[in-house]
């Protein structure tokens, strides 16, 4: 996979001009190292040695839920800036350009698989069932979760970059000595056993210049942890490209710590799905874990407070719109004929009852109570905790009868 | 009873732990063969096996983020930091996200990971393998902070760290890993709640609170005290968040004079909350400002010099003197 091309660790002449040709193609969109796609912007499919075998498991019915999950993430992420413009939101982090690396992702795990978020990962959170006006309620301030990740074992938003990544890795040790000790008592034989499992993690290009990145791929390639690192390369941390982070492909980087990367067409939601289920069964079977570079774009800004014109071009996000992951899947699934315009019609609306659900759930949504952070910050008994809630109430009550607005919620 | 090192004790509180609790684990570096540096995990491998000692790569931040990844997964993790000055590269995980993880998580998610860290000065060491970060530590809310003075405290904490159900750090006094004393194994005695601070010499002068390493201290400079006429209360904090105040304002509104010491420099230190605390609750009783002793406002200055700078008999004593001197 790729494992030619060895990028040049000296900057010397021609180092430099690899450099400049790096950037030069990542302006124009395209990447400068092997990268597997399966589906092309003009929407024809194509073959690969290893992936095609995966996408051949996907019929008409999956790829148009492919399609409909991507149109109702990117329409529930119009809604959630909208809400943000409105001042429901207090900030809004946007997705749009990334949907097809995060359906294809996420539909490739299964439910006994661990996923470790980021804070965009608004599509996967999806594929894993998580009520996504539970998601709004982190950016709203009503609380810093909002969901329970043993319910849809999608774990909470984390907003310290690359700090998951070796909670993941953590988790996959966890997996593997159960694994251990299932087959120690014989239940794999007795058919009693848990399905086997793996770990995903998500970060970004910015992120993969954390140390928490590095520290955890190397407890995961040492102990041959069933992770899966999968990096969204967006090519922008706010305002700093990808250059800055790094010199090289990321998915090189897994050549260091010796187990398989993988830069994959991230606006290809049929490569995204093959590459990422080949690598958890990879990490579920017990071979380690596997780095995928998913090569996307994100169209939008970083957040609802950023402004992208003031880092770069706009014919820049133009040319990645040109490669838009729903556009080319539904010219597919049209040339297919496996769609026809009542579908497309139907997914139009089913998205907008979506929007008006989320939109109906945020301004319906309940005031926290700061009695809850009291009771959250320990799990057993504390008597600073204690003593400073006694204090909290016996000052409350002095506003008994105010206003609330103005008591001592102000 | 038994007679062992505090370093023995905190061992075979480790094994007690290894052998009651199946998916607990230790995590460090170099604690599988080499037992640790300080020998604290000798022979626990041999014993349990590498997926319960786990040698780790040389990576604090690796080491407390993977021990978190286990705790959600059910596992009991107990990582050993190798020094004191060696925590900081995981300072993030654990602040940002061991102390905050069942709080963000609505109560959700819960995160028992223990965290062993020697420290402490006094063993002429080289920078960085000297220093008593417990205030640091002190400030986050959502993790709880122990540390033993003595062999039966420590064979007990330690177990009774993995037992709770937050994230407990425990301190643990390595100048004094060598100091023997009794250890019950059958039963915990006065040692029952880690969190409960203790009257470990009865005064009716003044009122000398001190932890840890500093407990020998404290103890002879009240002796020496006595031998002047002067009756002076010691109490071994022994847990640092959250502080036991009842114990201490009971026995301040007995002798009317306080005064902490730690090793830790006095400037934002732990000293500084029990005097804020105490002038709240005793104010009436008090018949001198309370008193703080410790390290200056410095690095942890090179091994020559740390006797000038640790907190020793005499400063204690000095201490005293100015206390009665009100």
């Amino acid at each position: 996979m790729g494992a030619t091309h060895l990028p040049s660790t000296e900057f010397d002449g021609t180092g430099l001009d690899d450099q400049l040709e790096a950037e030069a193609e990542a302006a124009l969109g395209e990447p400068a190292a092997e990268m597997v796609q399966l589906l092309g912007p003009d929407g024809t499919l194509g073959t690969d040695s290893v992936f095609s075998e995966y996408a051949d498991r996907l019929d008409a019915e999956k790829l148009r839920g492919f399609y409909a999950d991507m149109a109702a993430i990117r329409r529930f992420d119009q809604e959630a800036t909208a809400l943000q413009r409105q001042g429901q939101l207090a900030l809004w982090v946007p997705l749009t350009g990334q949907e097809a690396a995060q359906i294809g992702s996420g539909r490739a795990s299964q439910p006994q698989d661990y996923i470790f978020p980021t804070y965009r990962e608004h599509g996967v959170a999806l594929t894993r069932n998580v009520d996504l006006a539970e998601l709004l309620r982190q950016f709203r301030g009503i609380s810093n979760g909002g969901w329970n990740p043993k319910d849809t074992n999608f774990h909470l938003y984390t907003l310290v970059l690359a700090a998951q990544t070796p909670h993941a890795v953590g988790y996959a040790m966890g997996i593997q000595r159960d694994q251990r000790l299932a087959e120690a008592n014989g239940l794999a034989e007795s058919g009693t056993a848990e399905p086997k499992a793996a770990v995903m993690v998500y970060f970004g290009d910015g992120a993969s210049s954390e140390g928490d990145v590095h520290e955890s791929m190397v407890f995961a390639s040492s102990y041959n942890a069933p992770v899966v690192f999968f990096c969204q390369n967006n090519h922008w941390a706010i305002s700093v490209p990808t250059a800055v982070q790094t010199r090289i492909p990321l998915s090189n980087r897994a050549k260091g710590y010796g187990f398989p990367g993988i830069r994959v067409d991230g606006n290809d939601v049929i490569a995204v799905h093959a590459v990422t289920e080949w690598a958890l069964e990879h990490a579920r079977q017990g071979n380690g874990p596997v780095l995928i570079e998913a090569f996307t774009y994100r169209v939008g800004a970083h957040t609802t407070a950023d402004d992208p014109t003031k880092y770069r071009e706009s014919s820049e996000e133009a040319l990645w719109r040109a490669k838009d992951p729903l556009d080319r899947l539904e010219k597919y699934l049209r040339s297919e004929g496996m769609a026809d315009d009542a579908f497309f019609e139907q997914v139009a609306a089913d998205g907008n009852e979506l929007a008006a659900y989320i939109r109906k759930s945020t301004y319906e949504s309940d005031t926290p109570d700061i009695r809850t952070a009291f009771a959250n910050t320990y799990v057993e008994a504390h008597p600073l905790v204690a003593e400073e809630l006694a204090w909290f109430e016996e000052y409350s009550a002095g506003f008994a009868g105010e206003d609330a607005a103005e008591g001592a919620g102000n | 009873m038994t007679t062992m090192t505090i370093a023995k004790a905190i061992n075979e509180g480790l094994r007690a732990t290894l052998s009651n609790h199946p998916k607990s684990l230790l995590m460090g570096e170099d604690i599988g063969p080499l037992g640790g540096v300080y020998r604290v995990t000798d022979g626990l491998i041999a014993e349990f096996g590498a997926d319960r000692v786990v040698d780790t790569p040389l990576a604090e931040s690796g080491i407390v983020g993977t021990a978190i990844g286990l705790a959600l997964r059910g596992y009991l993790p107990v990582c050993e930091i190798q020094f004191d000055g060696f925590v900081f590269p995981g300072f993030n995980q654990i602040t940002t996200q061991l102390a905050k993880m069942h709080s963000r998580s609505n109560g959700n998610l819960t995160v028992p990971v223990v965290i062993r860290i020697p420290y402490g000065g006094g063993i002429g060491s080289i920078e960085h393998h000297s220093e008593s970060p417990e205030a640091l530590f002190a400030h986050t809310a959502g993790l709880r902070i122990i540390t033993p003075s003595n062999p039966h405290d420590a064979y007990w904490m330690i177990q009774q760290a993995v037992d709770c159900q937050d994230p407990v750090i425990v301190f643990e006094p390595k100048r004094r890993y060598w100091l023997k004393g009794e250890v019950d194994t059958e039963a915990a005695g006065l040692a029952e709640d880690p969190f409960k601070a203790h009257v470990v010499r009865e005064g009716t002068d003044a009122t000398v609170v001190v932890y840890g390493p500093l407990v020998p201290v404290a103890l002879a400079a009240a002796n020496a005290a006595a031998e002047d006429g002067r009756s002076v209360e010691v109490i071994d904090l022994r847990s640092i968040s959250p502080i036991d105040f009842d114990t201490i304002e009971a026995s301040v509104k007995k002798t009317g004079r306080l005064i902490v010491a730690h090793e830790a420099p006095t400037f934002g230190g732990i000293g500084g909350e029990i005097a804020a605390r105490i002038s709240e609750r005793a104010f009436h009783s008090l018949e001198a400002p309370v008193i703080r002793v410790g390290g200056f406002h410095m690095p942890y200055p090179v091994a020559k010099v740390e006797e000038d700078y640790l907190p020793d008999i005499d400063r204690i004593l000095e201490a005293l003197d100015r206390t009665f001197a009100y």
